[in-house]
């Protein structure tokens, strides 16, 4: 039976991903895509969900293989690891869900050097039990993700005044914000929300 | 005519960090000095020629005839991972003061999405071998370019007075969205 303590040091394991050691807004890992897919929400969310499966099937078999690899060849067995979930979701995302796979291009590709990815593995679940890796991966990788949605939802509020496409405002908006400068611009305003935030509850 | 084209377009144009967000994390990470950020453009700018180059031969030399295209991403990034090792053992030989000084950075290459990104738009753009190796070489310029003008304005932001929630990575984020938005200016030159 789990007793209640276990349960608290598996909800903190778990809620640290969302503001304390958020991936984007804390640790600042995994920023390519955090910049370059964010034009909408949609593929915001799109991008993070497709980066979390590949985060907890990788940090899932590291934990299990972890006694079995040397520990001079850890790093490429690692990618090697990564890269097959990576090749699935390819697979997957092209089949079922063709016009995100087009818009999110070669980022898809690309979480194979998220430095989240292999950072978990490295940092977590080569050291960690199966099932706390589990939950550190989930915590991490929806943390990653509501970063992602939420910087996706306010640039497209701001560059193109709709939100998860349904249009909000008619006319024209700031497409500064949909273009790349409003990406580097509206993530530093973000991260300092965020430092706001973390102040408040520390 | 073509090759200088291809490397406007990849220096200027789409400039590898701030239009297509490649290779954002050294960018951020090594970017508050310019000394690191020249030697960590010399590092990334070596892999990326190379790494371009070998992947294109093993995509269109084994890939492409096995019918194993599927294969790319794990074929490419063991490639880099590889070119990775062996930049380090050669640096460690020949400069220890540059290795000291890029410390933790080098192995980090390996999960620099320009490397992989590069390599993977080369060979997505169907260039020739001499057309890719070009396209690498101007990414890699873009990337010095943009790495080591920011790193000196980053030296600079040091020395003012930020307001305290701004200091560090936010700020460095708002300057780097206005360099981006300078380099918006390049815009259809090409």
């Amino acid at each position: 039976m789990l007793s209640k303590k276990k349960i608290m040091n598996q909800w903190k394991n778990f809620s640290k991903g969302f503001i304390k050691e958020n991936a984007v807004f804390a640790l600042f890992l995994g920023l390519c895509p955090t910049l370059a897919v964010t034009t909408s929400a949609t593929n915001g969310l799109g991008m993070g969900l497709a980066t979390t499966f590949v985060l907890v099937m990788s940090n899932l078999v590291v934990s299990l293989v972890k006694n079995v690899i040397p520990d001079k060849v850890r790093i490429p067995a690692f990618i090697v690891i990564i890269a097959s979930f990576v090749t699935i979701v390819e697979l997957v995302m092209k089949g079922y869900v063709p016009s995100l796979f087009d818009a999110l291009g070669l980022f898809i590709p690309l979480i194979v050097v998220n430095c989240l990815v292999l950072g978990r593995a490295e940092a977590f679940a080569s050291k960690n039990t199966v099932w706390s890796s589990l939950v550190d991966a989930a915590g991490m990788g929806l943390g990653f993700t509501m970063a992602l949605t939420v910087l996706g939802a306010v640039r497209e509020l701001l560059g193109s005044g709709a939100f998860f496409g349904m249009k909000l405002i008619s006319g024209d908006a700031m497409l500064l914000f949909i273009l790349p400068p409003g990406a580097f611009i509206a993530l530093g305003y973000l991260i300092v929300l965020a430092n706001m935030l973390k102040e408040k509850t520390a | 005519m073509e090759y200088i084209l291809i490397i406007i377009g990849a220096v200027f144009v789409s400039n590898i960090v701030l239009n297509q967000f490649l290779g954002i994390c050294p960018f951020i990470g090594v970017s508050s000095k310019v000394e690191t950020a020249i030697g960590m453009t010399g590092a990334v700018t070596f892999v990326m020629v190379i790494a371009t180059l070998v992947t294109y031969l093993i995509y269109y030399s084994v890939l492409v005839p096995m019918d194993i295209v599927y294969m790319r991403t794990i074929t490419f990034i063991l490639v880099i991972a590889s070119l990775v090792q062996l930049v380090e053992i050669i640096l460690k030989k020949i400069s220890p003061p540059l290795y000291q000084a890029l410390g933790i950075f080098l192995p980090l290459i390996t999960t620099n999405c320009a490397v992989l990104g590069v390599a993977i738009l080369a060979v997505q753009k169907d260039f020739t071998l001499l057309e890719s190796t070009v396209y690498a070489i101007g990414n890699a310029v873009g990337f010095g370019l943009a790495l080591i003008t920011f790193s000196g304005i980053r030296e600079q932001l040091d020395l003012l007075n930020v307001p305290k929630r701004m200091k560090g990575v936010p700020i460095a984020f708002i300057v780097a969205g206005l360099m981006a938005l300078a380099f918006m200016g390049f815009t259809g030159i090409v």
